[in-house]
């Protein structure tokens, strides 16, 4: 038999409400077995309707996917017993306790009582829930949650892995822990699919990042490849008014590794070496007469992959991302 | 991880057996969990016994018999058939909260959902009916036959509610959340269940209601029950039978009824 990959899409398509809402329009990608993909992209661009259709949840309008080589749609219940899905929100039964929900998940897998008992143990141990297993989940907090329904989604040891957002919600302790679990199951040769909203995660974690907007690839590659292509670092200065700052653009335009981003009265510029442009960017403001409000540099931004590969902010972020700079520059 | 390629159809029905007792058990812990629930849901078809027994009683007159054995297997259906709004409730919840998002991705068997939701609130209707039926004795009721008849009817009506449960389990699916999953499910259950021989004789009512309430299966199987339960005047054969070909029924058009709703809902 050959090596099949262990995810493969193809097309993908699916609409909602009767065509009004296309959530997929053509989605492929391939994932090495032991390897891991991110997924990434802004709110509404149909990551979490990949990972559903991946995990046999729900059937795509066209197109074909398979998991180990067994199609999601004619051989579901076989891609049941190969995948662990742990979904965007905690699916877990609030009136069990942590022990029982890990449990159920177990015996619906149908392994034997012995075997059940010693993975719940096993992953209460390693998610740090062994002094919570006996409490009802009611009693859990959202970080605890999360734990409890990644843990689920282990009891099988299935050798492909979904996880949508696994750490959307928790505090950044949690999220360090997290990272390492899913590192421990890369290295015993679990392949993984994780969506995520931070070029951070995919960047520690993935082998390699799809980036989706609008139902669609709009690139993949590496976290580096993607990185070269966006320059390290943002430089955001910020003008008295947006007049000032276009007369402040045309001079600084040579400074920027691609067209600066002109936005109210502040810009934008990519570029490879921050501090050494922040420094040239004063000097020539400053030769031109030319008063500065405010400077910052930051790491690009998830925000900055769409707005240099779609040209535009990424709808929902638009607004905080504007604020956050309004902010930055007060003072 | 190929265990699937091995098992045979004997395997596959010893699975899907253990799947639905894996869920059932899983809903019984819950009942377990929320004890208020239970008692009060438990509470309110003994206050409905009292209610019929001390206040509305007096007023009715039945035949041959005194009223409260008319009531008790009147309202034993009753009550199990309001038990089958807790499927509609009870799947919806599920379904807000992504349960049944997590069990679609599992190698369980899909009937086992809605097999091990409604075999839950069928062992809950048992508890209720054992629960009414010693407060029944406390308040007068004594059974006209003999206990392996009572207990014949018993289940025929459990059996009965049972068959609902999946016809609820629709409702449950098709309801955007647990509290209208609720409000959805009372005006199916009113009219069954009041216009309907479980707490007066059909013929106090007026005649176009008549029509329907003989005929009716709740009264088919609240006449059934009484038949098995008190004997002598309320013996009918012909009321058995038809209650017994209602549970059947309606166990075969609506057990596939909630599986395909179930394998609709995304
Ligand atoms: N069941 C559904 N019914 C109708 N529309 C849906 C449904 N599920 C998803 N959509 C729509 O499909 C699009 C893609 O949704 P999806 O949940 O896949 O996005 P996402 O990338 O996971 O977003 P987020 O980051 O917010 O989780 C959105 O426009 C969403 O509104
Ligand atoms: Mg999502």
């Amino acid at each position: 038999m050959s090596e099949a990959p262990a995810i493969e899409a193809n097309e993908l398509v699916k609409v909602f409400d009767k065509g009004k809402v296309r959530a997929l329009s053509g989605v492929s990608i391939s994932v090495e077995r032991g390897s891991v993909l991110g997924l990434l992209g802004p709110n509404g661009a149909g990551k979490t309707t990949v990972v559903r259709i991946l995990s046999t949840v729900l059937a795509p309008d066209s197109g074909w996917a398979s998991i180990l080589g067994h199609d999601v749609v004619k051989e579901a219940s076989k891609v049941r017993q190969l995948i662990g899905l742990a979904g965007q929100y905690a699916t877990v039964d609030e009136n069990l306790t942590g022990r029982e929900n890990l449990v159920m998940v177990g015996r619906l897998t149908h392994l034997n009582r012995a075997t059940v008992r010693s993975r719940a143990d096993e992953l209460l141990e390693s998610f740090e829930l062994t002094d919570a297993a006996s409490r009802p989940l009611k009693t859990y907090s959202g970080g605890m949650r999360r734990r409890l329904d990644l843990a689920a989604a282990l009891v099988g040891r299935p050798p492909v892995m979904f996880l949508d957002e696994p750490t959307t919600g928790l505090d950044p302790q949690s999220r360090q822990d997290l990272w390492s679990i899913i590192e421990g199951l890369v290295k015993v040769g679990t392949t993984v699919l994780l969506t995520t909203q931070y070029l951070e995660e995919a960047d520690r974690l993935a082998d390699r990042v799809v980036v989706v907007d609008h139902g669609r690839v709009i690139a993949e590659g590496t976290p580096g490849e993607l990185k070269a292509d966006l320059g390290t670092t943002v430089v955001e200065v910020t003008f008295g008014d947006s007049s000032i700052a276009d007369d402040a653009s045309t001079l600084l335009q040579g400074l920027s590794t691609r067209p600066i981003l002109h936005e109210g009265a502040a810009l934008e510029l990519t570029v490879e070496d921050g501090p050494r442009v922040a420094i040239e960017v004063l000097r020539t403001l400053d030769a031109a007469g030319i008063a500065v409000g405010g400077l910052a540099l930051r790491e690009p931004s998830l925000d900055d992959v769409f707005l240099t590969l779609t040209g535009h902010k990424s709808d929902d972020s638009a607004t905080t991302a504007a604020a956050a700079a309004k902010g930055a520059v007060v003072g | 991880m190929t265990t699937s390629e091995v098992i045979g159809s004997s395997g596959r029905i010893r699975w899907m057996l253990s799947d639905v007792v894996t869920v059932t058990w899983r809903n019984l812990l819950g009942f377990l969990r929320i004890p208020e629930a239970l008692f009060f849901s438990t509470l309110h078809p003994v206050m409905f016994v009292l209610l019929f027994r001390y206040v509305f009683g007096g007023a009715i007159h039945v035949e041959g018999t005194a009223y409260v054995d008319y009531l008790m297997p009147g309202i034993f259906v009753q009550t199990v058939c309001f038990g089958a709004v807790a499927t509609s409730i009870g799947l919806a919840e599920d379904l807000q909260k992504g349960l049944i998002e997590r069990f679609r991705a599992l190698p369980m068997a899909r009937i086992a959902v809605l097999g091990g939701r409604t075999s839950a609130d069928l062992v809950r209707n048992v508890f209720v009916v054992a629960i009414m039926t010693g407060v029944g004795y406390l308040v007068g009721f004594r059974i006209g036959t003999n206990a392996a008849l009572f207990l014949v009817g018993a289940l025929l009506l459990l059996v009965f509610a049972y068959s609902l449960s999946w016809g609820f389990s629709v409702v449950g699916l098709s309801a955007p959340n647990s509290e209208t999953a609720q409000v959805m499910s009372f005006p199916l259950l009113f009219p069954l269940t009041f216009a309907s021989s479980a707490f007066v004789p059909v013929s106090s009512m007026p005649g176009w209601l008549q029509a329907f309430a003989a005929h009716q299966p709740v009264s088919l199987v609240v006449d059934a029950a009484r038949s098995l339960m008190l004997g002598g005047a309320y013996h009918s054969t012909s009321a058995e039978l038809q209650a017994l070909a209602w549970c059947v029924g309606l166990l075969a058009v609506l057990v596939p009824l909630g599986v395909w709703r179930y394998r609709r809902t995304a």
